[in-house]
Formats: C-alpha cells, sequence, structure tokens
C-alpha cells in the first residue's frame, strides 16, 4: 500500500517534469520565442532587450532552468496585454472555473447513476433503448454547439435562465466571507445551470453507457445469483451487491474525467461569457499573449495530475485487489 | 493431381472470407443503424469529393447586399437561393457547410492515420521486444496519458499559427497513445502462438514475422478505435477551430462556421448556429455508431473497456 503510493506520487512527479519540459519546448517551437513575447510594435531595441531579460539568448539547458527556478516561484512573465504577472491573471480568474467544473461534475455523476442503473435492470425495454440513443446523441455533439443551441433556444427564446453572467461564491468563501458565499448560491445556480449543463453533457453520456455495461456485467456475476437466491430483495441485491463493484470503472475515469472537463471549460466560458481562466486563454489567445497561455496550461496539468494522484490512491482504497500488483 | 489439390486449397482460403462477409450482412441488417450510419458517411464522403460540383455557390464568394438571409430564401424570380441561409458577409451557408465537411473528414482521417500508424508501430514494436525499449515508449506513454493534451495543442498551435498541417500533426501525435497501448497488449498475447514460432523457426526475420505474423492478427480492434477516434478528432478540430486555432482564415470549416455565428445569436439568426452543429453531429454521431457494431462485430472483448 505505501510502496504503490510513494510508486505513483514519484510518477506524478516525473509527469510534473514532463509537462513543464512541454511548456518550455512549445514556445521554441516557432524559432526564437523572442517574438512571441514582444507586442507586434515593439521595436528592435525592445525586442534585443525581451531577448536578453528573458535569456533566449543563452543555452537552451540552460534556460530550461531557469524556466524550472521562476516557475517555482509562480513567475511566468506578464501578461503582454495588461502588464500584470500572468499568473496573477489565471489565479484571479481560477475559483470561477472551479465552481463550474465541478458543478458539471456533480450534474454528470448524480445523473448518470441512476440512469445508467435503470439502463441495466431495464435492459433491452424500449425505455433502456431510448435511454441509450440520447446518451448516444449526448456523446456526438460538440460541447460548444450544445451550449448554444441552450443559450438560443432556454436562454434567449424562452427566457427561463440567463445566457451570461456569474456570482461568485467559492472566491467570498475563500476570502473568508462565509455566510455571504452561503446566501450567494441559489443566485450562483441559476447561472450555472447552462453551462454546466454544456461540459456535463458529454461526460453524462458516457458515464450512463459505462454504468450500465458495468452493471450488466457484474449482474451476470455468481455472487450476484447467490444473493438473489438466498432471497434478498432486489433493491439490496443491485445497491449493496452490485453497485459497489459496477463503481470502480467510473472511478478510474474520474481523475481523467476532471482534465476532460477542465478542457471543455476554455470553449464553454467562451460561448456564455463566463469569467473564468477559460475565456481568459481564449482571450490570450486571440492576442497571443503567451505568459498568459503557459500560465494557464502549466496550472491546469498540475491540478490535473494531482488530482489524478488522489484519484488513484481513492482507488486503491476501494478495490483491495490492486494492492497486490 | 497437385493442380487440383492447390486448387482446393486456394478456395478454401477463400472460403473463410465470404462467408465472413455474409456475417457482417447478417449482423449489419440485424443491428439496423449501422446500415443509416454507413449511408450518412457514403453521402458525406461523395459530398467531400463533389463539393465543388455539388456546392450551389463559391464558398467565399461575399454579396454584402444579400446578408443575414434566413433559410429557403427565395429570389425575385421565385427560385430557391439560399436553402440553408446566408451569413454576415453574405455567404452561402449550405455551399460552406459543404466545404466545410471536406476540412473536417481530411483532418479526422489523416490525424487518425498519424496517429494509428506512429501508436501501431511503437506499441508492436514494445510488446514485440519488451525489456528496456517497451519500456521507454509505455513510461513516455504514461506520461502524455497523464497531461490534459487539448491544452497543449492549444498551446502548439498559438505558438504555430491557424494551419491544415499544424493541425493534423498535432491532433495525430495526440491519439497514439491509446493505439500503442492496445497494439503493445495484443502483440504480446500473438507473440507466443504456434505461427510465430513456426515462422521464426523456418527463418523469418523479425520484420518478417511483425509484418505477416503479427500486425494481421490485432488490426481489428485497432480498426474500431479508430473509427471512435476519427468522430472524437473531428470534435477536437471543431472546437479548436470555434477557439479561431484550427484552419487559417479563407478555409471554411464546420468549427468555424460556429465561431462567426457567435455574434450574430442574440440578433436571433440561428441558422448560422444550428446547420453546421447538425452536420458536425450526424457525422460523429455515424461514426459512433459505425464504431459501436465493428467492436461488437470484430472483438467484443473490448465491450465495458469505456470505449
Amino acid at each position: 500500500m505505501g510502496k504503490f503510493i510513494i510508486r505513483r506520487i514519484l510518477q506524478s512527479f516525473i509527469v510534473i517534469v514532463g509537462v513543464t519540459l512541454l511548456a518550455f519546448l512549445t514556445i521554441h517551437l516557432s524559432g526564437d520565442p523572442t517574438y512571441l513575447f514582444v507586442s507586434e510594435r515593439a521595436s528592435e531595441q525592445e525586442i534585443i532587450e525581451t531577448r536578453a531579460k528573458l535569456g533566449f539568448d543563452r543555452p537552451l539547458h540552460e534556460q530550461y532552468l531557469t524556466f524550472l527556478a521562476r516557475l517555482a516561484q509562480g513567475d511566468f512573465g506578464t501578461s503582454l496585454r495588461s502588464r500584470k504577472p500572468a499568473i496573477e491573471l489565471v489565479m484571479e480568474r481560477l475559483p470561477a472555473t472551479l465552481e463550474l467544473t465541478f458543478s458539471a461534475m456533480l450534474f454528470s455523476l448524480v445523473l448518470a447513476l441512476p440512469i445508467g442503473i435503470i439502463s441495466a435492470i431495464k435492459r433491452g425495454t424500449p425505455l433502456d433503448g431510448g435511454i441509450m440513443l440520447i446518451a448516444m446523441f449526448g456523446q456526438s455533439m460538440p460541447s460548444f454547439w450544445l451550449g448554444i443551441m441552450l443559450l438560443l433556444f432556454v436562454g434567449l427564446q424562452l427566457r427561463w435562465l440567463p445566457i451570461s453572467g456569474h456570482e461568485p461564491v467559492l472566491s467570498l468563501a475563500l476570502e473568508g466571507n462565509l455566510i455571504g458565499a452561503i446566501s450567494a448560491i441559489p443566485e450562483a445556480i441559476r447561472f450555472l445551470i447552462l453551462p454546466s449543463i454544456t461540459i456535463g453533457v458529454f461526460s453524462l453520456s458516457r458515464n450512463a453507457r459505462l454504468i450500465r455495461s458495468s452493471m450488466l456485467e457484474v449482474l451476470n456475476q455468481d455472487y450476484i445469483v447467490t444473493a438473489r437466491s438466498k432471497g434478498l430483495h432486489q433493491r439490496n441485491v443491485i445497491l449493496k451487491h452490485a453497485l459497489k463493484n459496477a463503481m470502480l470503472p467510473v472511478v478510474t475515469l474520474l481523475g481523467l474525467e476532471f482534465g476532460f472537463l477542465l478542457s471543455g471549460v476554455v470553449v464553454t466560458e467562451t460561448v456564455f461569457s463566463w469569467p473564468g481562466v477559460g475565456r481568459l486563454v481564449y482571450n490570450a489567445i486571440t492576442g497571443r499573449d503567451i505568459p498568459v497561455v503557459q500560465a494557464a496550461v502549466v496550472t491546469f496539468s498540475f491540478m490535473f495530475v494531482l488530482l489524478n494522484l488522489l484519484v488513484d490512491i481513492l482507488y486503491v482504497q476501494l478495490d483491495p485487489r490492486i494492492r497486490l500488483n | 493431381m497437385t493442380e487440383n489439390r492447390v486448387s482446393t486449397l486456394r478456395s478454401e482460403n477463400l472460403m473463410p472470407r465470404s462467408s465472413e462477409w455474409r456475417r457482417a450482412r447478417g449482423s449489419l441488417i440485424r443491428a439496423r443503424w449501422p446500415i443509416v450510419a454507413i449511408g450518412l458517411l457514403g453521402l458525406l464522403v461523395l459530398v467531400t469529393i463533389f463539393g465543388p460540383a455539388i456546392a450551389p455557390k463559391d464558398p467565399n464568394r461575399q454579396t454584402l447586399i444579400e446578408r443575414l438571409l434566413p433559410p429557403l430564401h427565395t429570389n425575385e424570380d421565385g427560385q430557391l437561393d439560399y436553402i440553408l441561409g446566408s451569413d454576415v458577409m453574405g455567404r452561402d451557408v449550405l455551399s460552406r457547410i459543404i466545404y466545410g465537411a471536406r476540412v473536417s473528414l481530411m483532418v479526422g482521417l489523416a490525424a487518425v492515420l498519424i496517429g494509428g500508424t506512429l501508436g501501431t508501430t511503437l506499441g508492436v514494436i514494445a510488446g514485440y521486444f519488451g525489456g528496456v525499449i517497451d519500456d521507454v515508449i509505455m513510461r513516455i506513454a504514461d506520461i502524455q496519458l497523464a497531461f490534459p493534451f487539448i491544452l497543449l495543442t492549444i498551446m502548439v498551435l498559438v505558438v504555430l499559427g491557424p494551419g491544415v498541417l499544424n493541425l493534423v500533426i498535432v491532433l495525430g501525435v495526440g491519439q497514439w497513445v491509446t493505439y500503442a497501448r492496445i497494439a503493445r497488449g495484443q502483440t504480446i498475447s500473438v507473440r507466443s502462438k504456434e505461427y510465430v514460432e513456426a515462422a521464426r523457426s523456418i527463418g523469418a526475420t523479425n520484420l518478417d514475422i511483425i509484418l505477416r505474423a503479427i500486425v494481421p492478427n490485432i488490426v481489428s480492434p485497432l480498426i474500431v478505435i479508430a473509427s471512435f477516434n476519427v468522430a472524437s478528432v473531428i470534435l477536437s478540430e471543431a472546437s479548436l477551430s470555434y477557439l479561431g486555432l484550427g484552419v487559417p482564415e479563407d478555409v471554411a470549416t464546420w468549427g468555424k462556421i460556429l465561431a462567426e455565428s457567435r455574434d450574430q445569436l442574440l440578433a436571433g439568426k440561428w441558422w448560422l448556429a444550428v446547420f453546421p452543429g447538425i452536420a458536425i453531429m450526424l457525422t460523429v454521431l455515424s461514426l459512433n455508431i459505425l464504431g459501436d457494431w465493428l467492436r461488437d462485430f470484430l472483438d467484443p472483448r473490448l465491450r465495458g473497456n469505456g470505449m
């Protein structure tokens, strides 16, 4: 158990080194990266100064070490547009993005469980067929397009929910204003519904299908037959005996899921003008503001790696069979 | 006599093939939906090939006096001229969608070809030779898998700038891990089979064994993955184009038509957003249905692997 965790932490460390190396090398893909860090109207003098200041005139390995040292201090350089430290811009917007990611995750998991279970129990019925067909559609839509459709029809046509806006909860809570944060939740939910559905539908569809097929597999196992023949109630068999085992493949996906949702965030935030890291990245892309893109990508990757580590450790707790390997 | 024997052998060799086709046909008819999917994809391929002949207008011709016309618009003579409407620069939406099909499909296929070839090659090498080579390749795969690849894609494309070739390479390289893992696993299970031993005992080289004995026997799960993969690459391409990272200004793609619709939504110009999205959805849906069927038909063991 301890060995496994140590090995996983070492692996995560290697991945993080890989991430920083990739983030570092990417900006050298275009040749001289200096031009990525100055505005288009920069003078020759300014270019030379920037090159020297960022050290692009030095050997590559030296640059990487400097890059790592700066990274350790959270220094990604200053944004070309706002002249503020890039990491500061990312951190300012991170709470809004986390709110959205977690509510999308909640949406997709809370619904996927009952839908997948019902579909498995009612296997082969029109209900199962219908659910699986809808899930198939859910996996085939570009999420941002679903967002546009929701915005057009639920937001603009029916006027049920706001099409943009955000009520901060997490940043209030982080400032220590817990009462303010809690009282903001109802209003925040109204803004969260459409973007969360947008990001979550793909995962919801995939998870529902996954839970269904994993339930079907488990329901054929001998111990389920035994549980049934003991005369246990159907509900007990499903919830106590089958579900726990059927959840394992879903837990494996949780960590990857978070990364997946985070990438969905970039496009979805653009659709709903959500004031998070995603929209920051979008604006940075259009303005070719490399320090901001780099800071956001590295921050997201770190979070992703750490979360995967946590999920793996959780997984070992759930499935003792892993520990033997 | 000898002549006779050879011909029987040949026909025996052919027999399983034609019965395989018959089995495929039977399974297709029973499943029904895959037939619709194959039909739609066939249509898409035709549209891709004959795009210029089918498209009613030049996809980039701007007619500013005919901007933002709604679908089923008729001209003064009562003839239908903009079937799916026109965009903010007076370009025909239908023609742009038809030309967009070419980019989406080509990017999808090319990226999967690159990723599939790269991944299968590395996976087979890792599985066949084992040892240090295997360790190195699979650790790199683990690192890439532990990294939200779309973010790296975004960064690479910001640095390199938009372009079809950049897009195809970046998306292709993003896919290799899946193929490598499957190819490696399959190679390991095939490696010790009698026919591989037999080939080795008559002096076949490693390359011969890999190409003639191993690859043909591991190809079916890879085909299944490829069909899902084309679908997911098409979705990624759409997202990247929506972010303005996909293709250059003058190339119409489904994602880009959607990006251009953004400023028109509040004005209620719904057709700019609805039709390209339906095109993406039908394409991806068909590929997913086809993939599901291929999986059940070729390799039912893959079921429940989250695929």
